[in-house]
């Protein structure tokens, strides 16, 4: 083992403790969207770096779904060099300020770091955050060069990580990359979906921004299918398509009351709170029920991020209802974590099967049904299994539904030619996105179904050198 | 950025505007809207396109004024911009020859109403419209109508002008004439649409009617503007907007319009009070 990190002992690195990372207090936090978590300042940053102890065969790196030289740039906080770290992590992810925050590390890096074995794994997720902030606050943000111009142009549909990443890789490349957005703002889910305290819009807007200085034009407000369809982009001149267009349709449960006045799916609710900033109200026009018994049926990143906005707009009851059990919720942890110091309140192995409400046709209350945990579905997870008799009410005035999204059908229908799944996602051959339409080529969450901003950044990451292999055979 | 290319008022609270928008005027279709936003701080609120010319590239639009972003668009003047235009937005009308097509616009309905008639005349129907407003002061697009039906019937709640009661009673006086029609369009408040296709309903006549539910995206992805149509739950963005008459659930969508009564009136006299300092 060589001596790397500023002179630091194989011995004394393992005495080192993970370093926390420093938060707002929970019962001030929960009344307000700023971000929780603070980040680290330089000298804990470099704390942390200085307990990698520099695996020859990293398994952090195998963990990452970019393969982020992880060691190299965790190296290079340590000697603090945090420009250059953020430049090594942008070689292979181009969104790090975002990953940082929303990647489940968990699952990924970190449950594959070698200190994990025995005691904390190295807090990659921070380290790399702590990077990329540094590079913003420097406001030294580099423009890399781009290659000499193709002259070919290039439509991606969907501002989403997805197609944010695409664009960027595509336009360095030289090609004529534009985005075309249904909403009114770039980011999809990082815009419209994670709020505020977990992910600040300004950092988005940043990377929005930089794209742009890179070359790249977005068309707001345009929603392809309808303002046009995938053949007027090829009519219009576009050599290749990207589609991105996320698995933004809301799925409801379809019990008795689930259209009664304050019951939201999540991405409404979410949209009126994030994109519209509901929570601004009146100074912003968009306006949004602010409940006081607050109930939210789901277990996902969603849902925590739903049941943690209803406490800050000003539930004196936020209610999490899942029908499976703590370990099987599929949130990140720390999520979880966050928002049992929050104040959120679980019901675990329970299920909403109707609300009924007043004479205005407001909810007023929730009947529910215990469950138990049968035998392992398709998914590994054991499946829920009503308890007969079990019923019992919960008074609620505001409900989130927040049990997944689906495939919004409007490019399918529009897109002769373009193989959908049964459940209407698009359908691509092998890694590299390519579709049943040449030159058509998809990724994100409308190929795999609701996953993640890193897997959905993979997959433009991979079209994007589809792309180019492709239009440069032509 | 949309520019206001024209503004008129057409009654009182009414106006008419003509944005200039090249790509959504050479696409859409009748029966189908956009999404606006006024403002950094602004609300998306839907509004049907009444008409469109591909040539100068604009649509037009009708509103009117209910609200704090209504009354806002109404403060805009000639060469300002909004900020935000999407669409087109919804599924088109579907246009064929019916037969003998009644087509029913109440109050700033007749704006909605009206390039679903032209649409309909165009493609060869008999085309009988009946239109309607509180009085005669608030009757809209009374020419216009007239020039592409080819009877006109026109009912003031007040008998100020025209037929004396609801545009549903003129209808009901038809079909008890034994008047044969083919099929129906009614768009207005939700009571008129409610009472038009109780009056078809048992005569079996194809009633449709647009529905103004509360919208926030208008792709399908929040589910605000749900509403319930034969029990089961449609998005009026992407199902509709226009639905089966006998179908829908009138009552379930007044209630959901009241959704945010509150805080409407919260913006909106916050909007006046701005006006009046300002
Ligand atoms: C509330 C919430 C919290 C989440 N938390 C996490 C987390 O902590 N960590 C994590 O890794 N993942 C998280 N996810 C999942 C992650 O955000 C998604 O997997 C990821 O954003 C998918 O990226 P995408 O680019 O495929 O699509 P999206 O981000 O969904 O973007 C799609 C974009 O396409 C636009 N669009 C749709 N249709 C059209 C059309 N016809 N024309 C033009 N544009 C169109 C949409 O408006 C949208 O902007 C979360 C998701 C949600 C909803
Ligand atoms: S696995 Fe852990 S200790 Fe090893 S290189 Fe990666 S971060 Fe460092
Ligand atoms: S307005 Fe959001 S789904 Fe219709």
């Amino acid at each position: 083992m060589k001596e790397i990190s500023v002179g630091v002992k194989m011995a004394d690195k393992i005495k080192i403790p993970r370093q926390p990372m420093p938060e707002q207090d929970p019962l001030i936090r929960r009344k307000n969207f700023d971000e929780v978590p603070l980040g680290y300042d330089a000298e804990t940053a470099q704390k942390e770096a200085r307990r990698c102890i520099q695996c020859k065969k990293p398994g952090c790196v195998s963990g990452c779904p970019v393969e982020v030289n992880i060691p190299l740039f965790i190296q290079q906080i340590a000697e603090g060099d945090f420009l250059g770290a953020a430049h090594t992590i942008k070689e292979t992810n181009s969104l790090p300020a975002i990953c940082g925050r929303v990647c489940p590390q968990e699952d990924q890096c970190e449950k594959f770091c070698i200190l994990g074995k025995k005691g904390d794994p190295v807090a990659i997720g921070r380290l790399e955050r702590f990077a990329a902030d540094y590079e913003r606050a420097q406001g030294s943000v580099e423009i890399p060069p781009t290659l000499p111009a193709t002259g070919k142009k290039i439509a991606v549909i969907g501002s989403g990580p997805s197609g944010l990443t695409i664009a960027g890789d595509l336009v360095k490349l030289g090609y004529d990359v534009t985005i075309f957005e249904a909403l009114h703002k770039p980011g999809g889910v990082l815009i419209y979906g994670i709020p505020e305290f977990r992910l600040p819009k300004a950092i988005v807007e940043a990377e929005v921004e930089y794209l742009k200085k890179l070359g790249v034009k977005i068309e707001l407000n345009s929603v392809i299918g309808r303002l046009k369809t995938i053949d007027d982009l090829f009519s219009e001149g576009y050599a290749a398509v990207y589609i991105a267009v996320g698995a933004g349709a809301p799925v409801f449960m379809n019990i008795p009351g689930e259209n009664l006045l304050g019951i939201y799916s999540a991405n409404e609710y979410l949209t009126r709170s994030n994109l519209m900033k509901a929570y601004l109200f009146p100074d912003y026009d968009t306006p949004i029920v602010t409940g006081k018994n607050v109930a939210v049926i789901g277990g996902g990143n969603v849902a925590m991020d739903a049941v943690r906005t209803a406490l800050r707009l000003g539930a004196e009851n936020a209610y999490i209802v899942y029908r499976r059990g703590r370990e099987e919720m599929p949130a990140r942890k720390e999520e979880i974590h966050h928002a049992e110091e929050e104040g959120v309140q679980f019901h675990f192995l329970t299920t909403p099967i109707s609300y009924s409400g007043d004479e205005n046709g407001w909810v007023k209350e929730m009947t529910c049904l215990r469950m138990e945990l049968g035998e392992p579905d398709a998914s590994g997870r054991r499946s829920p299994v009503p308890i007969p008799g079990s019923e019992f009410t919960l008074d609620v005035d505001t409900v989130v539904v927040a049990i997944g999204t689906q495939a919004n059908p409007v490019i399918p229908l529009t897109t002769p030619g373009l193989e959908t799944n049964k459940r209407g996602y698009i359908v691509t051959k092998g890694e590299n996105g390519e579709t049943s339409r040449p030159g058509v080529y998809a990724g994100g969450d409308i190929v795999t179904g609701s996953a993640t901003v890193i897997l959905a950044m993979g997959a433009g990451k991979r079209a994007a050198r589809a792309i180019h292999e492709f239009l440069s055979r032509k | 950025m949309a520019k206001i290319l024209k503004k008129e008022v057409i009654s009182d609270g009414i106006f008419r505007m003509d944005i200039e928008a090249p790509e959504i005027a050479r696409r859409r279709k009748a029966g189908q809207f956009v999404i606006l936003r006024l403002n950094e701080k602004g609300e998306r609120i839907p509004l049907t396109i009444v008409d469109s010319n591909p040539e100068e590239g604009s649509i037009t639009i009708i509103f009117q004024v209910v609200g704090h972003t209504t009354a806002l668009l109404s403060h805009l003047i000639e060469g300002e911009e909004i900020l935000d235009l999407q669409g087109p937005l919804g599924n088109p009308t579907e246009i064929k020859n019916y037969g003998h097509a009644v087509c029913i616009g109440g109050g700033v309905g007749v704006g909605v109403v009206y390039p679903i008639t032209k649409a309909l005349k165009e493609s060869g129907n008999r085309v009988t419209s009946i239109i309607g407003a509180r009085s005669k002061d608030l009757l809209i697009l009374e020419k216009e109508m007239a020039a592409i039906s080819d009877r006109l019937i026109v009912t003031t709640d007040d008998g100020s002008y025209g037929f004396r009661g609801f545009v549903s009673q003129a209808l009901a006086e038809l079909l008890e004439k034994g008047e044969k029609i083919d099929c129906v369009f009614a768009i207005g408040p939700v009571p008129m649409m409610k009472a038009v296709s109780e009056c078809t309903r048992p005569y079996g006549i194809k009633t449709y009617v647009s529905l103004n539910a509360i919208m926030v995206d208008g792709t399908g992805m929040c589910g605000a503007c749900r509403v319930s149509v034969g029990e089961q739950t449609k998005f009026t963005c992407v199902d509709g907007p226009e639905f089966d008459g006998h179908e829908v659930d009138f009552d379930l969508l007044m209630k959901r319009l009241r959704m945010y009564c509150e805080q409407e009136r919260v913006s909106y006299e916050r909007n006046q009070c701005r006006c009046q300092n300002g």
